[in-house]
């Protein structure tokens, strides 16, 4: 019942290939979490803003971001977009919907963050003389960050998990697309994607590790 | 000088201050009792502009608090303010919760400012303490860091609310050495407090609140070897 031969040199000679593929995947995870960032901190701006329609908009992105599959955000980025004209390559679709997604669970974080430091520090703050925007940045934003960065890098990580989903748009040029090709071509399909997952583990993991020393050294108190 | 007149505060339906009047004069301390919801520590924080009143009007050496012409954040460098939660800044070591404002509000060098911050610690008794983080330390010792962080600003004012009813027992002393400390200064003060004793020993005067209203205000061996009112009276009974 069990004759499968393994073949690991095959997928071991294709490993230079898809290490190129694992930095396009990093490139891809990098570049959606720095636009994540800003559209996350957008976001809570226009949540805080009091503005209805602002406030409706960013509460909305925020419920889709996190209340359906990433998948259908990408696919609907790529072939959604597709219907209403505007085109983007499986690259720059993935990015779009990865980003969007991250926006959404960003936006949310930061809130937590921002509920989490008590209005008594901005009292504090502004009663030494500080302007409120003084004692946002000196009191409150460092306390904030602390409380968002760890969950920033758990979505780091699911970022990078989160590419891998380009091949449903056609992406071949990030780890799982270099994995898929190989893989349609040999019909290895443990071999490869053992080698692949094996991959996305260590550069997840490498995040993870270097979040946590970062903290560290960030965070003191 | 602080001259209070007439303010009135409401939150909502509540009308928690209903008309107070009381001038403080440069150098005097003055405490302020009474139970709890009586208007005192709300009327601190009105003297700050931290809250806004609703009738009357706050003058700080014949700058008018409430007046939309008022800068409130320069104002309140003369103002100092202590709260009964010392709101230690905990992401900020006990010297630079100290230097923050005086470098950020009054613009001064990092030398020049952890000169003062250094000075007003070693005064409140934390000269050991600077490189320390706030939240390794006693509620007293934060308490205490945070009358030095008021200080730092040289303020002409210092308001305290309660600075020591958040506080343990065998922590209170402490706190209240510093303010005596602080009075024996000549320090202007304003202190809402529970500490019989201590506002009988550094008050000038002592004010005490019924809700909303200054029922009596006088010199601590009248207001509290011979009160008049009856309030007062049932207040003092209560609390000895």
């Amino acid at each position: 019942m069990f004759s499968y031969t393994f073949h690991w040199n095959q997928a071991l000679k294709a490993l230079p290939q898809m290490l190129d593929g694992a930095l396009i995947t990093l490139q891809v995870a990098l570049l959606s979490m720095v636009i994540g960032l800003a559209l996350a901190l957008a976001l809570t701006a226009c949540r805080l803003s009091g503005n209805r329609v602002l406030g409706g908009i960013a509460a909305t992105w925020v419920e889709i971001a996190r209340n359906t599959p990433a998948l259908f955000q990408i696919y609907m980025a790529h072939f959604g977009l597709g219907n209403f004209g505007i085109h983007l390559s499986p690259y720059t679709a993935l990015l779009v919907g990865i980003a969007f997604n991250n926006a959404g669970y960003l936006a949310e974080n930061f809130r937590g963050a921002l509920k989490a430091i008590p209005d008594t520090q901005t009292r504090a703050g502004r009663s030494l003389g500080m302007t409120p925007v003084q004692a946002f940045r000196y009191i409150v934003l460092p306390q904030m960050l602390r409380v968002a960065f760890l969950p920033a890098t758990n979505q780091m990580v699911w970022a990078i998990l989160m590419t891998s989903l380009g091949v449903t748009v056609g992406m071949n040029s990030d780890l799982a697309g270099v994995t898929q090709e190989l893989n349609a071509r040999s019909f290895r399909t443990f071999e490869f994607f053992a080698l692949a997952a094996v991959i996305y583990y260590v550069i997840a993991k490498a995040v993870t590790l270097a979040a946590r020393a970062l903290a560290s050294r960030l965070f003191r108190y | 000088m602080i001259e209070i007149q007439n303010v009135r505060k409401s939150f909502g339906s509540l009308e928690v201050l209903k008309g107070i009047d009381l001038t403080v004069e440069k150098g005097e301390v003055v405490t302020v009792i009474g139970g709890s919801g009586s208007g005192k520590s709300t009327l601190l924080t009105c003297i700050n502009g931290l809250e806004p009143i609703d009738a009357g009007r706050i003058m700080v050496d014949g700058t008018e608090v409430h007046a939309k012409t008022t800068d409130l954040n320069k104002l309140r460098r003369k103002i100092g303010i202590v709260f009964q939660q010392w709101n230690a800044f905990p992401h900020l070591s006990v010297l630079e919760n100290v230097m923050l404002a005086p470098r950020k509000v009054l613009g001064l060098s990092k030398e020049k400012a952890e000169e003062i911050a250094v000075k007003q610690l070693t005064h409140v008794g934390l000269g050991e303490k600077l490189s320390v983080y706030p939240t390794r330390m006693s509620g007293g010792q934060q308490q205490r860091m945070a009358i030095a962080r008021a200080l730092a600003m040289s303020p002409e004012y210092m308001l305290f609310d309660e600075v020591t009813s958040a506080l343990d027992p065998q922590l209170v002393g402490e706190v209240l050495d510093t303010l005596r400390m602080l009075a024996s200064e000549g320090m202007t003060m304003i202190c809402v407090t529970h500490e019989m004793k201590f506002a009988r020993e550094v008050s000038d005067r002592v004010a005490f609140f019924h809700k909303g209203v200054m029922a009596e205000i006088a010199p601590p061996e009248a207001l509290f070897g011979a009160p008049k009112d009856p309030e007062l009276q049932k207040f003092l009974a209560a609390t000895h």
